[in-house]
């Protein structure tokens, strides 16, 4: 039938997905941000990369943005083996070793603890759990500062003042507020119905968490892996109050090269230094950035 | 304690801080009974299975199954089995490691893990899916093994928390004549939480319609449906709802009820000589309202005679529902499918007072 035919038929005019163009105000806009904001965050990175691969001479010149015309990674070495604190001239490679041995127990032992509690708080409502929490909660809140001394005090009664031990014991303490809300409400966004399904199938408190709750839980952890590894390794305050010259972390070991007022200030070194520093925390960035915004999500959307 | 008693509930009180969520229930299950909580959301009919699982820590009362006081006991000392709405299967086990949980728990030899597993795994015919992880299954397929890991437990009584809620018309439809087929398969007493009347009709031996934390009636569906004790259950039970009319009964040889814009004989309800003048609500129910029939053609079905104006129509397929309306009181009624009726129509419609209901305007309780 010829009036069918003239129905099924397309018109003229528009057909299909709608064409976009490439150079349009928004797409300029768009890409014009990111592009500076990229600029903006880079180029401090770039300069400190180019300025630790020149040498002094090459640096007197004063051409901070040029890359270097003869590379030498001698400033790298110097700030890993050589660089002066003191009277130690054994580089940042003591302080690089102190901040392991103080990491990796602090950041084991608060991810453990802090994980227990927060399943603890929401699964297993006893009796003062909520006033616990609000003092954990508001524990997050008071300054640093306020602590300092009487922890000083605390640790010297316990043994462990100037010890790596006990500068292990304050990271635990204060990653704990944070840690322990971050976990807490991780497990309260898993589905009540499956803990109550593990009670009936019998399982109990440690039977549940190691179960069915910890190998459901590995986003979070990972989130609170990169906290905690951040955060721990870029802490100065603590390490400069509560250790000795020689058990000084990184960051302090850093601060003592770089802001030290004897000789020629060696840009390249402390350059060189500065990155090696920031390394730890940028490898963690690197290699677990897709799950810690997975684990960011899940919680911001169910939490 | 009666042997053929399977759980007792006795005075049993829950309170949420000063919210009281259930007030002093009582309640007997037979052996072998499937019955059915139903009550809309919020009425305490999900809590009252939490309870008798174990899953609550209760305020006041006592739980009673298989003639042991279970009030103290742990959920997993108190020989259920339960399934749940979202299914809550553990996401990083297999369909195997999900129904061997429990019973690893336990402490049952591998022997008898593998030989229960086989056996739950034939009825529900999911082995196909033993070595698979949730995450691959279909919502149908979870529900299965959800029910699965009941099963195997080997327990007397089965809780089920609105199980079906989350699956599709479809899906809901088979699932729920699979659990009928597995309770006259089982024989073991049931307790199924739904908030859907069709499951609860098509599933009980006995319905509890609870309002409030209270139980309102306890009854087989037939009775439930044809002589609801209250006005609340009356109108929960039946889809379209039950029209109700507010008015005024008038006792004597011929018993009136009347309003401002009807009056007719209620002769022939049940035992009207011993009622007294009172007011009431007069409730029919859609389904019992006879369309266009002349008066002698029908008999006692369509003793009363009413004329309606038509509203609305809602065809539906197999049967087609019309708002009425008598001079401002809505009425509603199912026609046959095919019927050529439409908005502003006027019909006459009858029905026989022996099939309707007569409650108290206080008390709202049946007459």
């Amino acid at each position: 039938m010829a009036k069918s035919e003239t129905n099924t038929r397309l018109r003229e005019g528009a057909r299909g997905t709608k064409p976009s163009k490439a150079w349009s105000r928004r797409n300029i806009f768009i890409y014009g941000t990111l592009l500076v904001a990229a600029i903006y965050y880079l180029l401090p990175l770039y300069v400190m990369v180019v300025t630790s691969l020149k040498g002094m001479p090459e640096i007197r010149m004063g051409n901070v943005f040029g890359p270097p015309m003869e590379i030498t990674f001698q400033p790298w070495v110097k700030a890993w083996s050589e660089a002066c604190t003191g009277i130690n001239c054994d580089g940042l490679s003591r302080g690089f070793w102190n901040s392991v041995q103080i990491l990796i127990p602090s950041v084991t032992i608060s991810i453990a603890v802090a994980a227990v509690n927060g399943y603890a708080l929401a699964n297993w409502r006893f009796k003062g759990a909520e006033v616990f929490f609000t003092i954990l909660i508001i524990g997050a809140f008071i300054p640093y500062q306020i602590m300092i001394y009487p922890i000083v005090i605390i640790l010297r009664e316990l043994g462990l003042y100037g010890g790596l031990w006990g500068l292990v014991m304050v990271h635990t303490i204060f990653g704990m507020p944070i840690l322990t809300l971050l976990f807490r409400n991780y497990f309260a966004s898993i589905p009540e119905e499956l803990f109550k399904a593990a009670r009936v199938d019998g399982a109990g408190f440690w039977g549940i968490f190691f179960k069915i709750m910890l190998p459901m839980a590995l986003p979070i952890i990972v989130v609170a892996i990169i906290l905690q590894v951040t955060g721990i390794w870029n802490d100065f305050l603590f390490g400069v109050i509560y250790t000795k010259p020689d058990l000084y972390p990184m960051t302090v070991q850093l601060n003592n090269i770089v802001n030290s007022v004897q000789g020629v200030k060696e840009y390249n070194v402390n350059m060189a230094a500065t990155l090696l520093t920031g390394l730890v925390p940028l490898v963690i960035y690197f290699f677990s950035g897709k799950l810690f915004v997975r684990g960011i999500a899940a919680g911001a959307v169910k939490g | 304690m009666q042997d053929n008693i399977s759980i007792s509930i006795r005075d049993l009180k829950l309170n949420f801080g000063s919210v009281e969520v259930l007030k002093q229930l009582n309640l007997d299950i037979g052996v072998g009974e499937f019955l059915v909580l139903l009550g809309s959301s919020g009425c305490g009919k999900s809590t009252l299975l939490n309870c008798i699982a174990g899953l609550l820590d209760i305020t006041d009362g006592q739980i009673f199954i298989n003639g042991n006081n279970v009030t103290w006991a742990e959920p997993s000392q108190r020989g259920i089995g339960m399934v749940f709405q979202s299914y809550a299967l553990y996401p990083q086990m297999t369909v195997e490691g999900n129904l061997s949980f429990g019973l690893k728990n336990a402490g049952v030899p591998k022997k008898e893990i593998a030989e229960r597993i086989a056996r739950t795994a034939e009825i529900l015919q999911i082995q196909p899916l033993l070595k698979r992880k949730p995450a691959a299954l279909s919502g149908g397929q979870r529900q299965r093994v959800a029910i699965g890991r009941a099963l195997v437990r080997d327990v007397d009584v089965f809780l089920f928390d609105e199980p079906l809620s989350n699956l599709d018309a479809k899906l809901r439809a088979d699932l729920r004549v699979e659990i009928k087929r597995l309770h006259q398969r089982l024989k073991n007493t049931m307790i199924y939480v739904t908030h859907d009347q069709v499951e609860a009709m098509t599933l009980a031996d006995r319905i509890a319609i609870m309002k409030g934390g209270l139980i309102m009636q306890l009854d087989s569906p037939s009775v439930i449906y044809n002589k609801p004790a209250n006005k609340y259950v009356a109108g929960f039970i039946g889809s379209p709802a039950m029209n109700f009319f507010e008015g005024q009964l008038k006792v004597g040889a011929d018993p009136q009820f009347s309003n401002s814009s009807m009056e007719f004989s209620v002769k022939g309800y049940q035992a009207t000589e011993a009622l007294q003048d009172q007011k009431v609500w007069f409730g029919i129910r859609p389904e019992h309202i006879q369309v266009n029939t002349p008066a002698d053609a029908c008999a006692d079905a369509c003793a009363v005679q009413l004329d309606v104006v038509v509203d609305l129509v809602e065809p539906m397929g197999s049967d087609t529902l019309v708002w009425a309306n008598i001079q401002g009181q809505v009425l509603r009624f199912r026609m046959d499918g095919l019927a050529d009726i439409k908005g502003g129509d006027r019909v006459r419609v009858g029905f026989d007072p022996v099939r309707a209901s007569l409650f108290n305007q206080q008390s709202e309780l049946r007459l």
